[in-house]
């Protein structure tokens, strides 16, 4: 899957530094792959609108960018939950398929990549049902 | 991708563009609201950051041509 992942907390890249070499490279061999920004005081966040000033850190906000730097879908979570990076991936993987469509192909409720996609058009509607269902 | 340095006492601060502080600017107006929103351009920014044992500055503006997943999380050290 062709796709960049920049990470983003309040933390110096020093901290950042020391958390991969000591705790995350421990977890993922090599240690992490991706760039890890530091955004100190959390201007980026403002702009993002996920910097969390009552504990002055960000949000759990993850943006999934498109090739034109256009924000395709976001999501924004509390601290205490993690995020599911299945549903992320579903989700990149969806909008790279309706890009390179040329926009001829729309995914529906429920889509996992290799199940049929819908072609938006006048013999499509009142016909969803013959294509799609909600079963999995 | 990136642009390596070497960080004294004190981390070169980033540049800020006039962009950024413009939309900074508009946030402050708006009463902290967010203008992010899906189908807009995402603001660019330049941020210092650690990448395989170096530290480097990224912008978002050199990731132009690609897909990008901006991942915001609370803090390094913290157990989720």
């Amino acid at each position: 899957m062709d796709v960049e992942i920049l990470s983003v907390s309040v933390d110096s890249i020093f901290v950042h530094k020391m958390w991969n070499d000591n705790e995350l490279s421990k977890m993922v061999d090599g240690g992490v792959p991706f760039p890890m920004l530091s955004d100190g005081g959390g201007k980026v966040g403002t702009m993002y609108g996920v910097y969390n000033e009552e504990g002055g850190v960000e949000n759990r906000g993850r943006f999934i960018i498109d090739p034109d730097g256009v924000i395709q879908g976001y999501e924004v979570l509390t601290p205490p939950v993690g995020r599911n990076i299945e549903e992320t991936i579903r989700q990149v993987k969806a909008f790279q398929l309706v890009r390179e469509s040329g926009g001829t192909e729309a995914t529906p409720a429920e889509w996992t990549p290799g199940k049929p996609t819908l072609k938006p058009g006048p013999d499509l509607v009142g016909n969803v049902w013959k294509v799609w269902s909600p079963k999995k | 991708m990136g642009k390596t340095f070497k960080p004294g006492c004190k981390p070169p601060t980033p540049e800020v563009k006039p962009k950024e502080v413009e939309i900074e600017e508009k946030i402050i107006e708006e009463g902290g609201i967010s203008m992010i929103s899906v189908g807009q351009a995402a603001p660019d920014f330049t941020l210092n950051a650690y990448h395989k044992g170096e530290f480097k500055q990224f912008s978002l503006s050199e990731f132009k041509g690609k897909w990008v997943l901006l991942c915001f999380y609370p803090g390094d050290f913290t157990f989720v």
